[in-house]
């Protein structure tokens, strides 16, 4: 296939891997977007043919410069990474150019009429396949989506680009540097979870104690933090994903909110009552039963293993 | 279509203009109540009630609070049919002092660049405004980009991922919620923003407030009130869904009834320690 790309992002390694998929795509006629000099070396080493240089980082700035740089190249696809800048620059410049746009594309093929991508929809529960057609073609890519290119020691052009925008409407008055945020969860080796089976707030202690047997963190299901307040922070769609090596679901029915949100989980154990709820089929092991009952049982077994 | 050379922001007509915030809002499944088919691995997504998408409340949120500081006025956008209808009750409810709707049956299948053309052309079509709000992201299609695109559409500045968004002495300031840092700007209107999570929790209406939405005006137009033409809209479409799939689950399904609790806790205990999961 004699494609061009184009590809951007401020992230080098994320760069790279955009390179990867661009030259596997394209075979050859990959262009960069770089932001500062080491990053255009890097790039033009590791096989872009013309690595543009972009030295404003503003909004307004990269906006015009990518513009630009598509209508010196005109290429059939062009990739940033889904960074957070990544994420706004990109529907910008697709509806600067009426070009069709897909996010967080974690697979990307050239088929008859246009590119076939793969992402995620439904709050991630589900695996959407798209079309794009018309050109250029603009996705963004998420991080360890493609591989960054093996060869190094390439020959390349690094072009500056000096981009004229006027002065932006939006001013930065102060950049605060983050605190660091609660990674309880998310890095969270064991995790217990609640759902609406717990009948009042007091019961959660079962789920507690189970805890501590277990060496576990505590969540719980998006029902019982956002309607019922018993707890911070939930584990789903909207609250939290998590990826321990062992989930325990205790009294939760299931939905595809809590699933997506669990879907990384190496092990996943379920206690329900109901044996058509849902979390049985999410389910490694799970027992049929009332978590009033097989809670504390869990808990006591788990200690007298211990002894 | 570009819109940059002849849009009047703020009204003239009047002698006395409230600024507008504008917030887009879009009805979506609730996910809560989607279930996956088992036999072909879709999403039953018809059967689901229809909710406004959690961040575009939140961005509706955002605005009612600046119209309750300094006295805006709030109106809704939106793209969608008779249950759009219905989900803007509750945003008319919530605070919103009118709703705008394009519902056409020929847009139904439109992609995200068609849609940002049919509501840059309501926005235009619906008045000067100051700022224009919605959610970041819409958790069905996770799209993450009308905003953006009815930004550029409108040739207006975008202020993205606001977690703070507020009027402070006649100046909008938010705070941005990037990846390492929190960025604070002023923006000068007209601009574009999308909120994230943590910006607020949105209120629930009161009964009081709800039998009061019911006599808001909601002003429903097709395409070619807009002027324009339905089927040039859908030669818009870039981005067609083949299809739509639940990732295959590959776990162990292993169901261990528990008759006899004891006998059913310690198999799941042997199992979890023959698979390394206990420490």
């Amino acid at each position: 296939m004699h494609i061009k790309t184009l590809i951007y992002s401020e992230n080098t390694e994320l760069a790279l891997q955009l390179l990867g998929k661009a030259i596997q795509l394209s075979g050859a006629g990959v262009s960069a977007i770089a932001v500062d000099g080491d990053q255009a070396s890097i790039l033009v080493s590791s096989g872009a043919v013309k690595t543009y240089l972009v030295k404003d980082h503003s909004f307004d700035a990269l906006r015009a410069g990518i513009l630009d740089v598509v209508a010196k190249e005109s290429p059939e696809l062009v990739m940033f990474g889904s960074t957070k800048r990544g994420r706004e620059l990109a529907p910008r410049v697709a509806a600067a150019l009426k070009a069709g746009y897909s996010g967080d594309c974690f697979e990307a093929e050239q088929v008859d009429g246009g590119f076939a991508v793969k992402r995620l929809a439904y709050g991630g529960s589900t695996i959407a396949s798209m079309m794009i057609k018309g050109k250029p073609t603009i996705i963004s890519v998420p991080q360890r989506s493609f591989q960054k290119p093996e060869t190094q020691g390439k020959q390349g052009e690094i072009i500056e680009l000096v981009t004229s925008t006027p002065l932006s409407k939006v001013k930065v008055l102060e950049s605060r540097t983050k605190k660091t945020t609660d990674l309880g969860l998310e890095n969270a080796k064991i995790i217990v979870s609640a759902g609406r089976g717990f009948k009042k707030k007091e019961d959660l202690k079962l789920l507690e104690e189970l805890a501590t047997e277990l060496g576990a963190k505590m969540g719980c299901s998006r029902p019982v933090s956002a309607d019922l307040g018993w707890m911070d922070q939930w584990v789903g769609i909207s609250g939290k994903k998590v990826a321990p090596r062992l989930y325990v679901a205790c009294g939760i029915s299931g939905t595809i909110q809590h699933a997506a949100g669990i879907r990384d989980s190496q092990l996943i154990v379920s206690v329900n009552s109901d044996e058509s709820a849902g979390i049985h089929q999410l389910s490694d092991y799970s027992i049929v039963g009332d978590i009033y009952t097989v809670l504390p049982a869990l808990t006591k077994a788990l200690k007298e293993r211990l002894k | 279509m570009t819109g940059k050379d002849k849009c009047v922001w703020r009204g003239k007509s009047s002698l006395i203009t409230v600024p507008r915030i504008v917030v887009l809002v879009k009805d979506i499944p609730d996910l809560n109540e989607v279930k996956i088919d088992t036999s072909t691995r879709s999403p039953m997504v018809e059967s689901a009630k229809r909710r406004l998408n959690d961040l575009d409340k939140r961005a509706l949120e955002a605005a009612i609070r600046m119209k309750e500081t300094a006295g805006m006025e709030v109106v809704t956008v939106s793209m969608g049919d008779e249950k759009t209808k219905t989900c803007l009750l509750e945003a008319l409810a919530m605070g919103a002092d009118a709703a705008y709707i394009v519902s056409d049956p020929a847009l139904k299948w439109v992609d995200a660049h068609a849609t940002s053309l049919v509501l840059a052309a309501a926005i235009r079509k619906a008045g000067a405004f100051d700022v224009i709000v919605s959610g970041e992201l819409s958790l069905d299609g996770m799209g993450s980009q009308v905003g953006p695109r009815v930004a550029e559409l409108l040739g207006i500045p975008q202020v993205t991922y606001a977690k703070e968004l507020k009027i402070e002495v006649g100046k909008y300031i938010a705070v941005r919620d990037l990846e390492d840092v929190d960025e604070v700007v002023e923006a000068e209107p007209p601009f574009l923003a999308t909120v994230v999570r943590e910006i607020n929790e949105p209120r629930i209406p009161s009964l009081m407030n709800i039998m009061k939405a019911k006599k808001k005006p909601i002003t429903e137009w097709n395409a070619e009130a807009l002027g324009l033409k339905a089927d040039e809209i859908i030669a818009f479409v870039r981005v067609v869904v083949s299809d739509v799939k639940a990732p295959e689950v590959s776990r162990k399904r292993v169901m261990i009834k528990a008759e006899k609790i004891e006998e059913a806790v310690a198999k799941l205990v042997f199992m979890l320690e023959s698979e390394g999961a206990l420490e």
